[in-house]
């Protein structure tokens, strides 16, 4: 009796391990899911993986840094699946740190319909990501071209004064990707 | 409502439903051994197609996109169809005769946790016959080349993977529990058999990252069908958040892969040595502390994605340090067999292979931390060397050593020590012949996952296909000495070894079919 | 019952390894490489190497001795000792400090080699589902090398059909040219998966990550041709996609350069000019081997479902517009890439014109440059 008495207790214990077990189990699942907000947050505080965070809102005007020369490189890129043209009217720019800077990028749409496009940045080397600050850019939403359509796109930009001072030239990559509905939607 | 046995002369039932429905621990132990051997034929066939391919320069046998398959479904089945079933199958057998414990706490979720395997890799096999084939992206599946450019079967994969998951988690707590709650009286957690603590430690392991694993191929899955992009750059994401989460998982999953057979082999040396295990403390603290640190590096596999120099020492710094616990763990085996009066039987051999061939895995990981030298063996065949060390004379050679250490005691019966010994030097020779050039072929530069290669790898990878098939098919022989054995031989007592202790070795040869109905109160000097 | 001895094993690794030229296809160890920090790179791997071999030294050689002398058969009688602290901390502090002194110089290369300078050359390497293509980048659009690098051992030797030559699989169409004692900047990304670009002479490796750029950098010493490989699984042709670097003296460079701006320039000439059916056929079967064939195959008859075939079938043989648009275009969702953005369109047009009369299509028509690069340049389909 004193046996089946212990069982029983060991029973209980032994549920009550199992639903803590199992609720570790669940809970590391939807840890899982929180990486992936904090491997963004990690990024962009840091700057690494050379992404630029989003728009730049400065309240007051930087002060501009005439003594220093900085390249900014520009690079265009199409991702698979999205075959217009797309390329920076400017190879480079030589800039201050601290002044407002327009460059632009030519796009023509070559389909006969319209297409939606995302324009994803990347900068390197890493630690110069988080000093570009965007303040308007057509990497900010998706664009909508129309057949044949051929736009100019600006991005204005500043290098913050702060740049680390062995950063002399940075380069910004766009990559252009079709996210128009027909080209996510096409069956695996 | 749990009744009691008082005498065990009640066998099993008759017949092939007594499989299906058993929740008996040593008949759950026997599926899952049984299962990963199948598994591990199976992935051999793979290997061997592939070294069959390797074998010569050009494309004799088979085209790039079956060959990708070929390497992808070998890793997959490998890892979680033959390694880690088999440690579940030694951890059913073993385990509550260990602790002296009649069965596992749960002996009914026991029982699917076994037959959801047999389901999730018939999923996974079958995709070789879908239509675009099997998944062909490697076992590390990296997005976009999984998300974008999968075979349909890709989601069979996922659904096959979740359900190895969940087996794996139903395992694990299951093996908790019983460890936590169901010892033997007077046996306190620092007077367990070593092999109890290392699964205790693995099983914790499991439940903390398998789900990680489910939630990466979720996120996969939704990519793939459900328009998200969390690994699409296009839509907000970046394929290297995959690979930080995957390798979450995944570095902690090859420690998973040898605490284990780290447990295995510290039951078997000091029984051949006639001497207690060296430093039983400090090789339970050496493994928590390898299992704590097994989650702080796994970006050591992502060296070449572009890391920032912050993140590359670190990570550099932190898997060196696993270094430290994994060499105390080995000299303890050193000191355990120094000054012993040592015999070599079978599983004896197989248990120092394993130390000399592992720490040689172990040794080239050490090079492959340090990350200047790294970006030259990144995605080489110098990692291939590398994990092929740690995995198949390391876990695998665990495995069987474990068998032939225990089966006496599963089938009453000795094996053959003359074939043991034959199977023995066979794959080590085997063995070696395929692994070592593959380290020179890898500084020679040869990357990983090619069906065909430069000829200046040639010479190499000839070598290394003539090993694998010595290797292969000397696994024929372990099978006939499997099944010999369990039909009959020279009886077994039932202490076996002369020099084993713990409680298993109190028991009768075979095993009856219901142990420890009452716990023991001697425990037979278990540790060490 | 004696193990295999390590000791021969090892002193013959160490006298393998003395970079001996003359057994350079039994080649057992690293390259030095042919630049600062690939000889940092290979130090490193040796200083890490001989470690670990003394250390196997060590410790297998206690097990030999444990084995010989403490075996039962011997009469040897077991010791009952199963622990010493003292010897415990030893074998841990010591392998800490053995890690601490190894981790100094592998900080100071990895800090030489993220060292972001001032660069003389900058390309892009953009990985491509299964070749490179390189862009030296240039303020001047008229003056930009952009090509593509892609395998060129013909399939014939691939398929056993003849023999392999000296550089099998590590030969490409159009090599990258550097010159030496420059700073090279790569800005590596990739169009569709993730690819790895490496060159083990430079000891630079880094992954081609879509959406993203990432650099690296090399200062070659030395003149030579040096040859890389894809080192990220790709899908399908991933052992096919190599890379070559040609490093030459700055003034051989420079001739080089000037060549490439004039053929690019030419070829934008060509395309005023009226092509010959033979001329577009001729030229469409190079380019349909080195771009085409390893999906579409030699006989134009793929590997379907996946790569259609394009003999008597398909949109090869239908009307040349929509032909023409999923050449320029590429399909989204398939592998089928937009080759608008990759061949030029003297390319395009012979490739075009080549699969409608190839394998027996014979449709008699074809399509000239100048249309491909109307089209390219704003004329709607």
């Amino acid at each position: 009796m004193r046996m089946v008495k212990m069982r029983m207790v060991n029973m209980t214990d032994n549920t009550k391990t199992a639903v803590r077990l199992l609720g570790t189990a669940v809970f590391m699942f939807a840890f899982g899911f929180l990486l992936v907000p904090l491997y963004d947050v990690l990024c962009a505080v840091t700057g690494f993986n050379g992404k630029t965070a989003g728009q730049y809102v400065s309240e007051k005007a930087p002060e501009i840094d005439k003594d220093r020369w900085v390249t900014v490189q520009f690079i265009t890129n199409n991702n698979a699946g999205m075959p217009a043209e797309f390329r920076p009217k400017q190879r480079s720019m030589r800039v201050h740190p601290g002044e407002v800077n327009t460059a632009e990028f030519f796009v023509r749409n070559p389909f006969a319909r319209t297409i939606t496009a995302q324009a994803v940045p990347s900068v390197s080397p890493f630690h110069a990501a988080s000093y570009l600050h965007k303040t308007e850019c057509f990497c900010f939403e998706q664009q909508q071209l129309a057949e044949g359509e051929a736009l100019d796109m600006p991005l204005r930009f500043i290098v913050d004064n702060e740049l680390p001072a062995d950063v002399t030239t940075l380069t910004l990559s766009y990559t252009l990707f079709n996210v128009s509905q027909e080209a996510l939607a096409v069956a695996r | 409502m749990i009744t009691e046995h008082p005498h065990d002369s009640h066998g099993p039932d008759k017949g092939l439903m007594r499989w299906v429905v058993t929740t008996n621990h040593k008949d759950i132990g026997t599926l899952y051994l049984w299962f990963s051997f199948l598994m591990f034929l199976t992935g051999g066939v793979m290997a061997l197609i592939i070294r069959s391919e390797l074998f010569q320069p050009g494309l004799q046998l088979v085209q790039p996109e079956f060959f990708n398959q070929m390497t992808t479904m070998h890793g997959l089945i490998m890892v979680f169809g033959a390694v880690m079933p088999a440690f579940v199958g030694l951890a059913n057998w073993l385990i509550p005769m260990m602790v002296g414990a009649p069965d596992m706490a749960m002996p009914r979720m026991n029982n699917f946790s076994f037959w959801i395997l047999p389901f999730a890799f018939g999923l996974l096999l079958s995709s070789l016959f879908m239509e675009g084939g099997a998944p062909n992206f490697g076992w590390t599946f990296y997005a976009p080349l999984s998300t974008d450019f999968g075979p349909p079967s890709t989601t069979f994969f996922i659904f096959g993977v979740h359900m190895m998951g969940i087996s794996s988690i139903m395992g694990s707590i299951n093996i908790i529990v019983t460890i936590l709650n169901l010892r033997a009286p007077g046996m306190t957690l620092m007077k367990m058999p070593l092999f109890v603590w290392t699964w205790l430690i693995t099983a914790y392991l499991l439940i903390a990252v398998m789900p990680v694993l489910a939630g990466v191929v979720t996120m996969m899955l939704m990519d793939i069908h459900f328009n998200t992009a969390f690994f699409s750059a296009g839509g907000g994401g970046d394929p290297v958040l995959f690979q930080h989460i995957f390798w979450f998982f995944g570095h902690p999953e090859v420690y998973i892969m040898i605490l284990p057979a780290f447990g295995v082999v510290s039951a078997i040396i000091p029984t051949f040595a006639r001497k207690r295990l060296f430093g039983y403390e400090s090789m339970v603290y050496a493994t928590s502390s390898i299992a704590f640190l097994s989650f702080i590096v796994w970006a050591h596999h992502m060296f070449t994605v572009g890391i920032p120099i912050a993140g590359e020492l670190y990570f550099m710094y932190a898997t060196m340090l696993i270094a430290v616990p994994t060499g105390v763990k080995v000299f303890n085996w050193v000191a355990t067999m120094w000054q012993g009066s040592m015999t070599f039987e079978t599983p004896m051999l197989f248990a120092i292979a394993f130390v000399v061939l592992f720490t040689i895995g172990g040794l080239s990981g050490l090079m492959l931390s340090i990350v200047p030298a790294d970006f030259q063996y990144h995605d080489t065949y110098f990692v291939v060397a590398h994990f092929h060390y740690v995995l198949v004379p390391g876990s695998v050679f665990s495995v069987m050593a474990a068998v032939y250490y225990w089966l006496p005691k599963w089938t009453g019966n000795m094996y053959d020590e003359a074939l043991g010994k034959t199977h023995f030097w066979l794959s080590f020779i085997g063995i070696n012949i395929t692994f070592f050039p593959q380290h020179f072929s890898g500084l020679a530069g040869m990357p990983r996952r090619i069906p065909d290669y430069a000829l200046q790898f040639a010479d190499f990878n000839m070598i290394s296909s003539c090993g694998a098939f010595l290797f292969g098919f000397s696994q024929l022989l372990f099978l006939f000495i499997i099944i010999k054995t369990i039909r009959g031989g020279e009886k077994a007592t039932e202490q076996v070894w002369e020099g084993a202790h713990g409680l298993e070795w109190t028991l009768p040869s075979p095993a009856p079919y219901h142990t420890f109905a009452t716990p023991p109160s001697d425990l037979n000097d278990a540790h060490g | 019952m004696r193990r295999a001895n390590p000791i021969p094993w090892s002193a013959g690794l160490v006298m393998l390894l003395g970079g001996n030229a003359a057994m350079a296809d039994w080649a057992v160890n690293m390259t030095q490489g042919v630049t600062e920090i690939s000889r940092q790179v290979y130090d490193l791997h040796m200083i890490i190497f001989i470690l670990c071999v003394v250390i196997g030294i060590v410790v297998f050689g206690a097990m030999m001795v444990s084995m010989i002398l403490h075996r039962k058969s011997r009469g040897a009688v077991p010791a009952t000792f199963h622990e010493n602290t003292k010897l415990e901390y030893l074998w841990t502090v010591i392998p800490i400090v053995i890690l601490v002194v190894m981790a100094l110089p592998a900080t100071s290369t990895l800090q030489d080699m993220y060292d972001a300078g001032e660069s003389d050359i900058d390309i892009e390497v953009r990985g491509i589902q299964w070749k490179w293509q390189y862009t030296y980048l240039n303020d001047d659009p008229a003056k930009e090398v952009r090509f593509v690098s892609s395998l060129s051992t013909p399939r014939d030797e691939i398929e056993n059909r003849a023999t392999k030559n000296e550089f099998y699989l590590k030969e490409v169409d159009e090599p990258m040219v550097i010159p030496i004692n420059k700073r090279v900047r790569f800005l590596i990304t990739s169009e569709d998966v993730i690819h790895a670009w490496w060159v083990p002479a430079f000891a630079v490796k880094k992954d081609a990550i879509p959406g993203f750029i990432h650099e690296s950098w090399t200062i070659v010493d030395e003149p030579g041709i040096y040859r890389g490989q894809c080192a990220e699984l790709c899908g399908k042709d991933h052992g096919f996609m190599p890379i070559e670097v040609h490093a030459v003296s700055e003034e051989d460079y420079e001739i080089w350069l000037a060549e490439k701006q004039e053929a690019a320039r030419v070829v934008y000439e060509t395309i005023g000019k009226e092509w010959t059916f033979e001329e577009l056929m001729a030229t469409g079967e190079t380019v349909y081997q080195q771009s085409c064939a390893a999906c579409h195959q030699l006989n134009g008859e793929g590997i379907p479902p996946v790569f259609p075939s394009l003999k008597g079938q398909g949109l090869a043989v239908g009307p040349i517009a929509a032909h023409t648009d999923i050449i320029l275009n590429g399909k989204a969702g398939t592998a089928m890439q937009a080759f608008g953005t990759q061949l030029n369109p003297a390319q395009l047009a012979a490739v075009i014109t080549y699969e409608r009369n190839a394998w027996g299509n014979n449709l008699g028509d074809h399509i000239q440059p100048s249309r491909i690069n109307e089209i390219l340049s704003g004329g709607a389909q």
